[in-house]
């Protein structure tokens, strides 16, 4: 199981612009599997992702988006996305901010898959 | 391009609240009749888990209807879920079977506060208070109607917003807030036609507030726009001039793209509107 994630998160790095791809724990944002790129704090992204999904999961429900199905924070010097997976994981990604977000997120549903 | 690998299941799947849900779920395949449903479906609904938990209620009303419990767990599953007005009816079914039941007038108080029906809210959480004074949550939540259904009476009636006149969904799709969530202007309605402007400002700007702990903490810089989808659709969270907020949420059948088009013209139309009330 653990090749079948690492594949995965192989999938989402070989993305140009990927600094870092993360399989974390969607309740505390704890690091599951991760493939970060040297320099990345991947517990920081783990955490931090995970509490933002959280705090904006209230906001989606409220607006009838309903269950947050993807996240895309677009900051001036990066992005950070996260996608929930089922029992309980979310697949978080840290890219540079011209990242091509479709092929990442094609790639994270690859992830999502690798989750089931 | 030098990556780091590590991997820990057992973070995912070594939870003990994982082999308790198993031991339930055994014993009701054992017991279909058992009451272990109302536990199961707790669970679940809280490590959300909703549709495996709507499964266990349904499952479990269907073998006991007359139950009051099983029909408040479906209403807070529901309520999760986002079906405010079907948990109504749950809720409401579950006062008909006891009168007193807590959860079912906290849960009635909590919609009926929701959809600005303070009346209706102080009537289910004065009955909860009843039901349990020593309740503390019920006793705040109360103490805080109270106070709105005062100030209500108070204030004076606000003038009509028009930051977004003559765009699409100016008056329920579109919401410029400041960063403590009040609102300046638009308005959002829920799929049942409600207005869920002050919620949903409320959830966002706390939601802005971790974004912007997250942009730092990364090293990102300031962040600029946040996209979020779900099966009823997406949002688009901006930054708007003078501290403030832009949400343009649509259905499904608007692309991302299109979105992003839609917000950036709320955006200048906002920019108008905050420069206008300048003094």
């Amino acid at each position: 199981m653990s090749e079948q994630f690492k594949q995965a998160l192989d999938g989402i790095t070989r993305v140009r612009g990927v600094r870092g791809a993360l399989m974390v724990t969607d309740d505390d944002g704890l690091i599951i599997a991760d493939a970060v790129m040297e320099g990345v704090r991947g517990d920081a992204v783990a955490a931090l992702a995970a509490s933002l999904s959280a705090r904006m999961a209230k906001a989606t429900v409220g607006a009838g988006v309903g269950e947050q199905h993807f996240l895309h924070l677009q900051a001036e010097n990066g992005t950070l996305l996260s996608m929930p997976a089922p029992n309980g994981v979310l697949i978080v990604v840290l890219a540079e901010n011209d990242v091509n977000v479709g092929l990442v997120r094609l790639e994270m549903l690859r992830a999502v898959e690798a989750v089931k | 391009m030098r990556y780091r690998q590590s991997s820990d299941l057992t973070r995912c799947w070594g939870r003990p609240v994982s082999s308790d849900i198993r031991a339930m779920t055994a014993e009701l395949a054992s017991n279909p009749d058992s009451l272990v449903f109302l536990e199961l479906g707790e669970a679940l609904r809280r490590r959300g888990q909703l549709y495996a938990a709507a499964k266990a209620a349904v499952v479990g009303l269907e073998r006991h209807p007359q139950l009051a419990d099983s029909h408040d767990l479906y209403a807070r599953i529901l309520v999760d879920m986002g079906h405010l007005q079907q948990a109504y009816d749950e809720w409401q079914a579950t006062v008909e079977l006891d009168p007193q039941h807590l959860g079912a007038h906290k849960g009635l108080g909590f919609l009926c506060y929701r959809w600005g029906d303070l009346d209706g809210a102080l009537e289910h959480l004065e009955l909860a208070v009843a039901a349990d004074p020593m309740d503390q949550s019920v006793v705040q939540a109360l103490q805080m109607v109270r106070g709105a259904a005062a100030e209500l009476t108070e204030a004076p009636e606000e003038p009509q917003q028009s930051v977004f006149q003559g765009l699409d969904g100016a008056h329920h799709g579109l919401l410029l807030f400041d960063t403590r969530g009040r609102v300046l202007g638009g308005g959002m309605s829920s799929h049942l036609g409600e207005d869920v402007s002050r919620d949903v400002a409320a959830y966002v700007s706390g939601g802005c507030q971790e974004a912007d702990r997250s942009s730092r903490i990364l090293e990102l810089g300031d962040w600029r726009w946040m996209v979020l989808e779900g099966p009823g659709g997406s949002m688009h969270v901006s930054r708007s001039p003078s501290n403030t907020l832009l949400l343009v949420a649509r259905d499904g059948s608007v692309p991302s793209g299109r979105l992003a088009v839609l917000a950036k013209r709320a955006a200048e139309a906002a920019r108008q509107w905050l420069e206008a009330q300048q003094p």
